[in-house]
């Protein structure tokens, strides 16, 4: 289906403060391995650790990379430009200077160009979403977008809040969720993995979408598109450009390991485990 | 007692005058930091431009979801399967140093080499088949081709043909100059008569570069494409024909480019030895014995380490290699070096490995007996142990010349 295009660009917003795993701490599994267990073993598990003064997590040598589910946006937005129903896709990413890598990967994977908004050392590590989805609220007005595709959540902090807070800033309708969406007229179609089941919705645009796990499986870079990625260009912002105040009205006030989990007790009657509930003030 | 107050007066003076030696360099050295002399900061081999990186992480990526998941069933049936050499097409990995005029990646030997390195990590024998492609078919295509034959061959390399090194035979190994196979030149064409040995990727190419004799008086090589689209008819280790005579790359391989070869089967031996010690460590710091893990028995914390020593030298010395060969150097001593101790840690490597795993080590269901096998062929093809060492020995002989 074709359209031509009032869908100008859209833009993906790439989380690049997670590691490699799932967000867990996680070792290797255990040794009764299949093929399957194998090739789940090779994956790079980094420990998290906590920071000795327990404001955060051990970020300094920990390989960052893009955002899972922000994968899962980018190669949405590629696949609606593959259907040429948009004309632009944007790559976007707040941070440091090693966020650039993540950038090119969307590049790489098809992404027109992108967008760095510098943010760096204390700015950076207390950024969260109200400051993110303020700098692409503006940048969304700035480059005129139609579109804004963005992970659900981020593996690191697993907010879930900057999509919505991004349309509610700039009161765009939003589709979060989504497992499945389609463009039809100038509306977007966008199923939802809800609690209960799935939710299919119509909403207008410009509008927001939030991937979740189902909507796609991301290509791999190849590595002529790597190569053609170098070429593209990648403009640099900050956020006072865009007019956006990145200072946090959240402090932190102590990060720590989950507790250790402690053995369990066998007891050998239901009596007995009453009892025990009973001792440990349970019930 | 005189004798030895006098020695030890001897000995305090040259420990004294030491002593005053080293306050003077470090005042030195605090008089040349306070001038802010720029000394120039030399990266550690280690390092990567951001295009090499990038290769690295795509194909590590590529590599343990779409070739791990399928390399016990490829090694039970001894047979590649075709998907996955279509996934290594469609990722652009078989065609790395060839233009994108040519619809190859454009990138450089460097960025191949990590590739190679990687896919090694988790399968050696795709790793072969793609460094086999890029190193040996494409290198010499596009290094001694005519450009009639790059345009003809380079794009379908890259694309979907799979290529084939045939240079071995029977009689003819390490001493690859005595091959027998002939091309004798009749009217416009070659007649090419021989039969070959360990023809590389024989089951899936589909353009064969033949090594033979065109000038039986001189001690030469040369290449010659043979197409199995182009029509002639052959069979393998038999004597066939081909009337193609535009596909004839009439000059001499040379041990330069042999030693390109070489550089990048290091890099599988590395990559090798590192997925397999990457496969062994995460078991040891999680199988207990004695109530602890077998890691934290000294012995095996003393092994482990020095294994790790050993793949970190074989990898800064093939880095080296590598790195030199890109800037123009001489490379051959060092891409010996390389080769060589890369073969013998990674036997090392993948031996210690399977004794760490214990029992399970030595069973199919896990992938370390694999790499031990794969090792081996590492000290013998591409230059066998002892050729290497010759080879360095008469480098050596020249440096010492005068």
């Amino acid at each position: 289906m074709h359209r031509s295009s009032e869908v100008k660009h859209v833009a993906s917003y790439l989380n690049t403060r997670g590691c490699e795993c799932f967000g867990q701490p996680c070792e290797s599994h255990c040794p009764v391995l299949t093929d399957r267990t194998i090739h789940v073993q090779l994956k790079t598990f980094i420990k998290i650790r906590v920071k000795p003064d327990r404001t955060g997590v051990v970020t300094d040598g920990v390989k960052h990379s893009m955002n899972p589910f922000c994968e899962i946006a980018v190669e949405e937005a590629i696949k609606l430009k593959e259907k040429k129903l948009v004309k632009e896709v944007v790559a976007v990413s707040c941070g440091p200077q090693q966020v650039q890598e993540t950038i090119r990967t969307a590049l790489a994977m098809g992404a027109d160009r992108g967008i760095h908004v510098e943010v760096s050392g204390k700015d950076y590590e207390t950024l969260g979403p109200l400051q993110v989805s303020k700098i692409f609220a503006a940048l969304a007005k700035k480059e005129q977008a139609d579109l804004i595709i963005l992970g659900k959540q981020a593996i690191d902090d697993d907010c879930n809040q900057t999509g919505q807070m991004i349309a509610a800033l700039l009161d765009w309708p939003q589709g979060t969720f989504a497992s499945e969406m389609t463009l039809e007229a100038d509306k977007m179609k966008v199923v939802r993995e809800v609690d209960g089941g799935l939710e299919t919705i119509k909403i207008k645009l410009p509008a927001v979408v939030t991937a979740d796990l189902r909507l796609n499986t991301p290509r791999y870079a190849t590595l002529p598109n790597i190569m053609k990625a170098k070429k593209k260009k990648i403009a640099n912002v900050k956020p006072a450009d865009l007019g956006v105040d990145v200072c946090s009205r959240l402090e932190v006030l102590k990060v720590d390991e989950p507790p250790q989990r402690q053995a369990g007790v066998k007891v050998e009657t239901v009596d007995d485990l009453v009892g025990k509930l009973k001792e440990a003030g349970r019930v | 007692m005189a004798a030895s107050l006098r020695m030890l007066r001897q000995v305090c003076g040259s420990l004294s005058r030491s002593h005053a030696a080293v306050r003077r360099l470090c005042s030195r050295a605090a008089a040349e930091a306070h001038h802010d002399v720029i000394r120039p900061v030399f990266p550690p081999l280690q390092s990567f431009s951001e295009e090499e990186s990038m290769m690295r992480d795509a194909v590590k990526k590529f590599a343990q979801e779409r070739i791990a998941p399928f390399v016990s069933k490829m090694d039970e049936d001894s047979v590649m399967d075709a998907d996955v050499i279509s996934a290594l097409f469609e990722q652009g990995l078989m065609g790395i140093e060839i233009g994108a005029e040519y619809g190859g990646t454009g990138s450089s030997f460097f960025s191949s080499i990590l590739v190679i390195e990687e896919l090694a990590k988790v399968d050696p024998s795709v790793s072969v088949l793609c460094d086999i492609q890029n190193t040996l078919i494409n290198t010499l295509l596009m290094n001694l081709g005519t450009e009639e034959q790059k345009q003809l061959y380079l794009p379908r390399l890259a694309s979907d043909t799979v290529g084939s090194f045939c240079l071995s035979e029977s009689e003819s190994g390490s001493d690859a100059f005595s091959l027998k196979t002939k091309a004798e030149k009749h009217k416009d064409y070659y007649i090419i008569n021989g039969s070959k040995m360990w023809i590389s990727n024989a089951e899936h190419a589909g353009v064969f570069l033949v090594m033979a004799n065109a000038e039986p008086a001189a001690v030469s090589m040369c290449g010659v494409i043979s197409d199995t689209e182009l029509g002639f008819v052959h069979t393998m280790n038999d004597n066939y024909t081909d009337n193609c005579n535009s596909n004839y790359i009439g000059v001499y391989i040379n041990a330069h480019l042999v030693c390109v070869c070489v550089c990048v089967c290091v890099f599988q031996m590395l990559g090798l030895a590192q997925g397999c010690f990457d496969h062994t460590v995460p078991y040891t710091r999680q199988r207990m014995q004695f109530g602890k893990r077998i890691f934290d028995f000294q012995g095996m914390q003393h092994q482990i380490a020095h294994v790790a020593t050993q793949l970190e030298a074989a990898r800064l010395l093939t880095y080296n290699a590598a790195r030199l060969k890109e800037a123009g150097r001489s490379f051959i001593k060092e891409a010996c070096m390389a080769k060589y101790f890369s073969a013998e840690v990674a036997t090392l490597t993948t031996s210690k490995c399977i004794e760490w795993m214990g029992g399970v080590g030595f069973t199919k269901d896990y992938p370390i007996e694999k790499y031990y096998r794969d090792c081996k062929i590492g000290t013998i093809y591409e230059g066998t142990t002892n050729i290497q060492l010759s080879t360095m020995a008469k480098m050596i002989d020249q440096e010492y010349d005068g």
